[in-house]
């Protein structure tokens, strides 16, 4: 959860300026060092947010305002300040949330949201999804095996139809397989709840709290600094 | 295309929120309704369905593709309130475990997607099934009307948003023509896709299809004589 506070402290950072982003980066570079990940990995995980890229380096010439020139080119400076923030911003952001997934098992994320207090019913479907994620991509991934083999190479619009009609096939497996593992959980004595759902698990300790509370401390030391110099 | 962190300012980011919680706790009861206590297997195995359909691409032309945005198919197939809590569900995992989608702005990405989305494809496809002919063949047509509106008009409420909260001083008028004319074209195609993905499902369990409730009658196994293998 430290994610959160983390992610909204970099919003937060004035736009502008550009070294407290650096110094988020660090805060960020510690963690991976400490969780021993591989930065390669991250970097291609950093790939999601390639559309972006392309709406930011498109800012400068759409926004309105005072313009500068650029290699000769007219653009506006509040377009290019708010392409570099927008740039920063979300790459920082995204590097966090890698960071999460990459050191949190699913399992563990979910017991997370629910001693968060997220409703039941979500965090139940939350867990289903999860579980079962796995199982509905291999069964995609073995479709398009199947498609490949009989010849179909997915080129232009003319391939929608068959594409369509493996959408919709997946959709009734998908819910007829809901069906089968809602049976055997009734077989299993399910009435309504889950015995998971019941037994909440232990709450966080303080010294957990603190250690959680770090990043985010840090993060907001930075923005708490570039708003005062700023 | 889920909107990333920083793109909003944070009062407008904690506003849509504030409406995103509140439209998925009605949506946590409305479901209930829906599904009752078969909810959660059934929902989670919708939410992890309609994460797989957003991976395949359709090809559109010279390399490009785009995918599913699914929020009125799943409408029609599993109910609103139902679909409103698989999409969320679904933007929850992308944003967390995915990094698919900024945190601060999930708010935004749920309003837009699992309320907008869910809602207004929902709300159109009942209308079209109003004024066409009562007859099975017509929900997949009503279903493409309900996915071509739904998809221009999340992306115009989005470009309503910038122009409240938006970081960046863009006239709200290229942003709104820049987002709905792209998504317009992005609708035809959300279009086409749900009305063939709603036949396919007809065809095989059309008791299955929400949507389809009330026209559809229940499939008897049947033997038939006299069919080449």
């Amino acid at each position: 959860m430290a994610l959160v506070g983390f992610v909204c402290c970099v919003v937060a950072t004035p736009a502008h300026l550009l070294w407290p982003y650096l110094g988020q980066v660090a805060v960020l570079a510690v963690v991976v060092a400490i969780a021993g990940l591989s930065p390669l990995r991250l970097m291609r995980g950093l790939a999601i947010e390639l559309p972006f890229v392309a709406f930011a380096l498109a800012m400068p010439f759409l926004a309105t305002g005072p313009t500068t020139s650029v290699a000769g080119v007219a653009v506006s400076i509040a377009g290019l300040w708010g392409a570099a923030t927008l740039l920063a911003k979300s790459t920082v952001s995204v590097f966090a949330a890698l960071i999460l997934a990459s050191t949190t098992r699913p399992h563990e994320f979910v017991a997370g949201l629910q001693r968060l207090h997220l409703p039941g019913t979500l965090t139940e479907i939350l867990g289903f999804m999860v579980r079962y994620l796995d199982v509905i991509r291999g069964q995609w991934r073995q479709m398009t095996i199947a498609r490949a083999s009989r010849g179909f190479r997915a080129r232009d619009p003319r391939s929608w139809r068959s594409l369509s009609g493996a959408v919709g096939s997946g959709f009734i497996r998908a819910y007829e397989r809901g069906e089968r593992v809602h049976l055997a959980m009734l077989s299993r004595g399910y009435a309504g709840a889950l015995p998971e759902a019941v037994q909440t698990a232990p709450p966080a300790t303080a010294r957990q709290w603190l250690a959680a509370a770090v990043v985010p401390t840090a993060a907001l030391g930075i923005t708490v600094v570039a708003w005062w110099s700023a | 295309m889920h909107v990333p962190d920083g793109f909003l300012n944070l009062p407008t980011s904690a506003a849509t929120a504030v409406v995103a919680a509140a439209g998925v706790g009605l949506a946590v009861r409305g479901a209930r309704r829906e599904l009752d206590e078969r909810t959660a297997p059934l929902a989670g195995l919708t939410a992890a369905f309609i994460f797989a359909a957003q991976m395949l691409n359709f090809p559109v032309a010279a390399g490009t593709s785009g995918h599913l945005l699914g929020g009125a198919l799943a409408a029609i197939l599993v109910g609103p309130w139902t679909a409103t809590l698989c999409v969320t569900v679904v933007l929850i995992v992308q944003a967390f475990l995915f990094a698919d989608g900024g945190i601060t702005a999930l708010g935004t990405n749920i309003t837009l997607m699992a309320l907008v989305g869910v809602w207004v494809g929902w709300a159109v496809f009942r209308l079209a099934m109003k004024v066409l002919p009562k007859k099975l063949a017509t929900v997949p047509i009503a279903g493409a009307v309900g996915g071509f509106v739904s998809v221009p008009v999340a992306a115009l409420t989005f470009a309503g948003l910038f122009a409240f909260g938006g970081t960046v001083p863009i006239p709200a008028g290229t942003v709104a023509l820049a987002m709905g004319g792209i998504h317009i074209l992005i609708g035809i195609g959300e279009a086409f896709i749900t009305a063939a993905v709603l036949a396919a499902v007809l065809a095989v369990r059309p008791d299955l299809v929400y949507g389809a409730r009330g026209i559809a009658k229940p499939v008897d196994l049947t033997i038939k004589e006299g069919v080449p293998a």
